[in-house]
């Protein structure tokens, strides 16, 4: 089982900046599930775009349809249940889902990588932690069991496992959390790929490793000039490694913004009212402002602004149409490069 | 790793001298007299009868007879057989190997065609394909291996001429292919749907979502990520299966007359002959335990987080 | 909507829209419902499940058969007409009479005899499966609560009682009976066969010990048999009975192999597997004296294997 497949992609240097095309883009994407209780639109007209070396952070609660975008991406969608009823995803300019599956798998782990959650269930608990680095060698340039076993020694290093050598035969459950949260990102990493979706990656880890790690993987990107994709519902770990922001709401992106700009001045309600969520030290004694209500079921996402529902400044407009993501400028008309927001008073929120 | 099959098997002889224990007592303590069994109907002289019992240590308590029969096993004597006059070893000697050909062909079936049919069914669970094997399996257990063993017979044997009806030879596998057939049918059933509901449960893992994100290609993702995991409970069932299949013989072997322990067993049985049942019970308990051990530390091979101490 | 079960939509949806799922059902719907209890969702399913349905209706009918066997033939089983000896044979579209299903060797009705032959079967089917559930409850409950050298001596007992095959221990003990009416064939397929469920009732009580209401309420006090009963056995008794049910169709394949095997109840009872091996010798001239027999065991045991198969996905959706 050896492929060999080197030729297939050589990676234009630096990204995608010269021929002006972004390294990822994702185009009005759709996502659907068939459930018992009808269709669950998971992702609603999604559109981003990453670059090389760029961070995008993607933050959402549960079920906004930020791991499903991601999922879409990767290839690794369920289907069925799941469907891609619109959309485009170019990864350097080709449409992926146009793609056969051959060559998709073969830009899966490869040009593309991704990194999960939970580190314990996403290892194979069976396989040495060796043996499951040192597949992505074997399986995508071939290499031999030794070759692929040095390699995956160095990669161990790399991503700063001590005594990698000696551990290398060992197996996930030997790890601590931290440690094989390394080992996922190192597999991800195998191949030096163009692209990384890290998924919640350190949502799993004691708050002191979760630094640790985030410093790792903002690292190691700049060193491989990588595009990363970081989807987290935890604005602390955003703000120091992202360059921008998307905000997802029932499936759509309500805000995107630069990392600062987004947090000094949100455009969006629901941004806002994440940001005063968070805990912080000159408010203690007072009660903790949190959004009210529960995120929408996905079968049956209200008319209007799916937020309408939760939100504070909801009018009629809101509850029947639905607000698309425009872009925001200064009271002035000033240009605000990157920032949009999909609400009817966004000007008010912003501004007021 | 060595302690530990060391202290298992010191586990294993309390299991072992408890278990034959039992079938002893039950051979021996409730009503049935082995003695009269073998008079039959003809009428008897109580002194005789005592004599008898006597040559045979029948008179002593209980546990001093198993003590005695426990004394003759360790050292390879299983006593003699009362009807025949020979030496119960000899017996066994004979029947053993016709029965063990059997349950090695049933279990290599069973092995076989329960994984690859779990497998069909469980990588596509709840399709069409998923719901009609499942179906099958559930006919299979439905019916008591007599059951089968007689439709089959009927079919093949007498409606369609395609097999003997008994097996005359039991070196030839072509004979024993239908008593096997038989004999595997319910574990087969058993071993599918475990096989399937294993690998069901295990498309799910998140592991198998790694698999595919890392582009493995799907003969890989399946044969070495998803099959390892998803045989572990299987590897268990089988080992206990072997102990079953040796005891679904009575009735296999009995129904197509392969003269195997089944039948021997049987048969002493019915003459309520208790060295030799006792005999071959203790084989099968043997055997029983012996496959659990394997299963044990086949368990270790297989899934790296059981570790022993 | 609410009433349904979570674990299935987690499966259906990958990723984070499970989990939303599973949030948005507690608010969905107009008036919220509280999240029913696993009998109710469970009855909830079986009520649509077909195999369900089906079975239970052959399962009643058994079981009126088992009781009242006078309402469906009015012919003996035991009436012997030697003029019809086995070549009385079977009239197939003549149904519910008594040369339905022809004669057996004596001139019996066979399809008079396969109805009384219900009673047999479902007495020691279910009266094995009672016992062993009672006796497997109380030596795996007393196991897993006491624990310490209690536990470790019960499940010696139990290693030791797992190593005696099934088939071969109930063939010794019934072979030493002469009169074996259906109690004695009961116990003693009940006290080779308890092992199992004491195994998943003692696993039961250990989890159920562990969960933090079980321990609040050692710690406020509770006696030992308040804990076991209020709240211990409650949540024990799922994963029994869906053991038990399924147990229920494997104990009547017993009871009908050991008729077969001739060591099943006395000659003078009408049973099944008796049957089958009194036909074995017409199986070439006149198959259809151990044939309908066979095919009765098989629908019997199949009807209580899809029961149990439904009431086990019904109370445990993760294990389908």
């Amino acid at each position: 089982m050896t492929i060999i497949d080197e030729t297939a992609w050589s990676p234009a240097p630096d990204g995608a900046e010269e021929d002006g095309r972004p390294l990822l883009e994702v185009r009005d994407l759709h996502v659907e599930f068939s459930t018992r209780d009808g269709i669950a639109k998971a992702v609603n007209g999604v559109n981003y775009s990453v670059n090389a070396g760029e961070t995008l952070a993607v933050l959402g609660e549960s079920g906004s349809g930020k791991s499903v975008t991601a999922q879409a991406i990767m290839g690794i969608l369920d289907m069925p249940p799941g469907r891609i009823p619109r959309g485009e995803i170019l990864f350097r300019g080709q449409d992926m889902l146009k793609m056969s599956g051959e060559e998709r798998r073969k830009i899966r782990g490869n040009r593309i990588a991704m990194i999960f959650q939970d580190a314990l269930s996403s290892l194979n608990p069976v396989l040495s932690v060796g043996y499951q680095l040192g597949e992505m060698f074997r399986v995508h340039q071939g290499l031999s069991k030794k070759e692929a076993k040095a390699k995956s020694i160095e990669l161990m290093d790399r991503v700063k496992i001590p005594a990698a050598a000696a551990r290398v035969n060992d197996y996930p459950h030997q790890f601590s959390g931290g440690m094989r949260q390394r080992i996922m990102i190192a597999m991800a990493l195998a191949l030096e790929p163009d692209l990384i979706i890290a998924d919640e990656p350190t949502t799993a880890l004691d708050v002191t490793v979760q630094a640790q790690v985030m410093d790792l993987l903002a690292e190691l990107q700049r060193e491989y000039h990588m595009g990363l994709i970081l989807i987290t519902h935890d604005l602390g770990v955003v703000a120091d490694v992202a360059d921008k922001i998307a905000v997802m709401y029932a499936g759509r992106i309500v805000e995107t913004a630069p990392v600062r700009e987004l947090y000094k001045r949100p455009a969006h309600p629901y941004t806002k009212g994440l940001l005063d969520s968070i805990p912080r030290l000159d408010q203690k004694g007072q009660e903790l402002y949190a959004i009210k209500g529960l995120p929408p079921n996905l079968t049956r996402i209200p008319a209007g602004c799916a937020f309408n529902p939760r939100c504070p400044k909801a009018q009629d407009i809101c509850r029947t149409d639905i607000p698309l993501l425009s872009p925001v400028t200064e009271r002035d008309g000033g240009e605000l490069a990157g920032r949009g927001s999909a609400c009817h008073f966004w000007k008010e929120t912003i501004h007021g | 790793m060595g302690r530990y099959v060391a202290r298992r098997l010191l586990q294993m002889i309390p299991v072992f001298i408890g278990s034959t224990l039992i079938i002893f007592c039950m051979m021996y303590a409730l009503p049935g007299d082995p003695v009269r069994a073998m008079m039959g109907d003809q009428a008897y002289d109580p002194a005789v009868v005592a004599n008898i019992k006597k040559d045979l240590g029948l008179d002593q308590p209980l546990l001093q007879q198993y003590a005695n029969y426990m004394a003759g096993l360790v050292q390879g004597d299983f006593g003699t057989q009362i009807a025949s006059q020979r030496p119960i070893s000899d017996v066994i000697g004979d029947a053993f190997p016709v029965t063990l050909r059997l349950t090695i062909f049933a279990f290599t079936f069973v092995t076989l065609v329960g994984i690859g049919l779990g497998l069909i069914a469980g990588l596509r669970p709840d399709t069409l394909r998923d719901r009609g094997l499942l179906t099958l399996t559930l006919f299979l257990v439905s019916m008591p291996s007599f059951v089968l063993g007689f439709l089959l017979q009927y079919l093949l044997a007498f409606k369609w001429n395609v097999t003997t009806p008994t097996v005359t030879d039991s070196t030839d596998f072509s004979q024993l292919a239908l008593p096997a057939t038989v004999l595997a049918s319910l574990s087969l059933a058993y071993v599918a749907r475990l096989t399937r509901t294993s690998i069901a449960e295990n498309l799910r893992s998140d592991y198998m979502r790694t698999a595919v994100a890392k582009g493995l290609p799907r003969r890989r993702v399946i044969g070495v990520h998803l099959l390892r995991n998803s045989l572990i409970p299987v590897v268990t069932f089988l080992g206990i299966e072997i102990g079953s299949l040796m005891t679904g013989a009575i009735v296999t072997e009995g129904i197509f007359n392969v003269r195997g322990i089944g039948i021997e067993i049987y048969e002493a049985l019915t003459r309520r002959e208790g060295a030799t049942v006792v005999g071959i019970a203790s084989l099968m308990v043997l055997i029983y335990l012996a496959a659990s051990l394997i299963v044990d530390l086949l368990y270790a091979v297989l899934d790296p987080r059981i570790r022993y101490a | 909507m609410p009433d349904k079960t979570i674990e299935k939509t987690v499966d259906a949806l990958p990723g984070d829209s499970g989990r939303t799922a599973v949030a948005a059902m507690t608010d969905a719907g107009p008036a919220p419902e509280k999240a029913r209890s696993l009998w109710s969702d469970a009855w909830h399913d079986l009520r649509r499940n077909p195999l369900f349905l089906i079975s239970a209706v052959l399962i009643v009918f058994l079981l009126v058969m088992a009781a009242w066997p006078g309402l469906f033939t009015s012919a003996s089983p035991r009436h012997a007409d030697l003029a019809k000896h086995y070549l009385g044979a079977p009239n197939w579209t003549n149904f519910f009479a008594a040369d339905w299903f022809g004669y057996d060797v004596q001139g019996r009705s066979i399809y008079a005899r396969v109805v009384y032959g219900a009673r047999a079967s479902i007495t020691v089917g279910v009266g094995v499966t009672v016992a062993v559930t009672v006796l497997g409850t109380v030596i795996g409950m007393i196991a897993g609560y006491f624990g310490g050298w209690t536990d470790t001596l019960l499940s010696r007992v139990t290693d030791i009682f797992l190593g005696i095959p099934f088939l071969l221990g109930a063939l010794v003990i019934l072979n030493s009976f002469d009169d074996r009416t259906v109690w004695v064939v009961i116990m003693a397929l009940a006290f080779l066969g308890w092992t199992q469920i004491a195994r998943v009732a003692r696993g039961a009580v250990i989890t159920v010990k562990q969960s933090d209401y079980v321990v609040a309420a050692k710690a406020l006090g509770a006696s030992t048999t308040r804990i076991m009963f209020r709240h211990i056995l409650p949540n024990a008794v799922a994963p029994i009975i869906v053991v038990a049910t399924i147990a229920l169709g494997g104990y009547i394949a017993a009871e009908a192999t050991l008729s077969f095997l001739g060591v099943g109840l006395g000659d003078s009872a009408v049973s099944w597997g008796g049957d089958v091996a009194r036909g074995r010798e017409q199986l070439r001239i006149a198959p259809h004296t151990l044939l309908v027999p066979s095919v009765m065991v098989s629908i019997t045991v199949l009807s209580f294997l899809m029961f149990g198969d439904a009431v086990r996905n019904a109370l445990d959706p993760k294990l389908r």
